[in-house]
């Protein structure tokens, strides 16, 4: 079951590949693999926590104003996760900067709580959150590495490759939208491959 | 607050630090904006003025209540319910009062809750002023609100005029849709990279 579970948060529904679910930052922290690790592993507690919590209380929550207190679960856990990295990891804070709290606008935690969390019970719900969050964060440190090696030589601060010339344009906004168009790119095409080897 | 700063921060927030190209915010409305450039106009304008009354009610909070008593943890709780009730608040006054403004672009401002856009704009609207190194004067973040809208409605018709174009070309299947959408935003990015030049950039995490 929890191969299963792993399968469908890294490959078949991966938040970022396909589900397209995050984007901004996907494309604005993941200039290191460093600051692209330490947003996974807050995206994974803030939609592991929240999951849980909307599991936990939603037979008591009104349908109508559902999205309202989603948000706000949503926003404390983030509250939480900010106040937290700026005490214990000053420097991540400091890079990630107005993007930790911005996790709480990150349209994929909502989209689980919504779509996944409010219909299932705790230990789905909590595993749901745990297995999105591992893919997302997989994806972010892809792409992050991709920009890192290109852009400085570099993959988690140890120099990659002697002599070669890093392109400092994939460190730059420009080149993270050329750099997430093409995982996008090799995504679409093997889906394509394999519909046509199976009609 | 004087007419230099304030041609400072609008230029800053249209074109050298804009909200989609620099920060990358607000990249769900701008990547999977259809081709009408009055869809475009209408969504644009529903974001402008909800940052603008974000902007503005957040320091209006943040100055009376959060920071004098030392609450400025509840930020984040406080201003996304307080953009979450603004939208509510403008669409049910407009359907009421204005059914014309409701037509062109109430319709949008369901999408603009979950914005991150507008969260940054009242997030930043508390913290310093870049260009003086104070924080920002209600004036200062109320403009700011209303020129990081005005950049979002500027790039996201550019985008939506490429994507016109693009309907009659031939792309690469698997390129098709999103890849080609953020292929066209990394070359719009590239352009405004040339901007950059009017001022010193200020660093995404710095902001």
């Amino acid at each position: 079951m929890i191969r299963d579970e792993l399968k469908r948060g890294i490959m078949v529904q991966n938040p970022i590949f396909g589900l397209a679910l995050g984007l901004c930052p996907a494309l604005a922290i993941t200039t290191t693999a460093f600051n692209a690790l330490g947003m996974g592993i807050a995206v994974i507690f803030v939609l592991t926590c929240s999951n849980v919590t909307v599991s936990l209380i939603r037979r008591w929550i009104p349908e109508k104003v559902r999205i309202p207190c989603y948000i706000t679960i949503i926003a404390t856990f983030v509250t939480i996760a900010d106040l937290f990295m700026k005490a214990y990891a000053p420097f991540l804070s400091s890079q990630l900067g107005i993007y930790v709290p911005l996790i709480a606008a990150n349209c994929l935690i909502l989209a689980r709580a919504e779509a996944y969390a409010s219909k299932s019970n705790l230990v789905r719900a909590a595993v749901d959150g745990i297995v999105m969050g591992f893919g997302f964060s997989l994806s972010l440190v892809l792409i992050s590495a991709v920009r890192e090696i290109l852009g400085y030589n570099k993959l988690f601060g140890v120099t990659v490759i002697t002599g070669f010339h890093p392109m400092v344009l994939f460190v730059m906004p420009a080149g993270g939208f050329f750099v997430v168009a093409a995982f996008f790119g090799i995504v679409n095409y093997r889906r394509i491959k394999k519909a046509r080897g199976n009609p | 607050m004087n007419t230099a700063s304030m041609i400072q921060i609008s230029l800053g927030a249209v074109l050298i630090n804009n909200f989609v190209l620099t920060r990358m915010l607000g990249l769900c409305p701008f990547l999977n904006v259809s081709n009408k450039i009055s869809n475009a106009t209408g969504l644009g304008m529903a974001v402008t003025f909800v940052m603008t009354m974000a902007s503005a009610v957040a320091w209006i909070v943040d100055s009376t209540v959060l920071a004098p008593h030392n609450a400025a943890y509840l930020r984040i709780v406080v201003f996304i319910l307080i953009i979450a009730s603004l939208t509510q608040l403008v669409e049910m006054a407009l359907q009421k009062y204005s059914p014309a403004l409701f037509e062109s672009f109430g319709k949008y401002l369901p999408l603009v809750t979950t914005n991150c856009a507008v969260l940054a704009a009242a997030l930043i609207a508390t913290m310093e002023n870049p260009y003086t190194g104070r924080p920002f004067t209600f004036l200062e973040a109320f403009i700011n609100g209303v020129m990081s809208g005005a950049g979002f409605t500027l790039v996201l018709i550019l985008m939506a005029g490429i994507k016109g174009k693009l309907e009659c070309v031939n792309v690469w299947k698997p390129l098709e849709g999103l890849p080609i959408a953020l292929i066209t935003a990394g070359l719009i990015a590239l352009a405004f990279l040339g901007f950059s030049g009017l001022h010193p950039p200020i660093a995404a995490g710095g902001f």
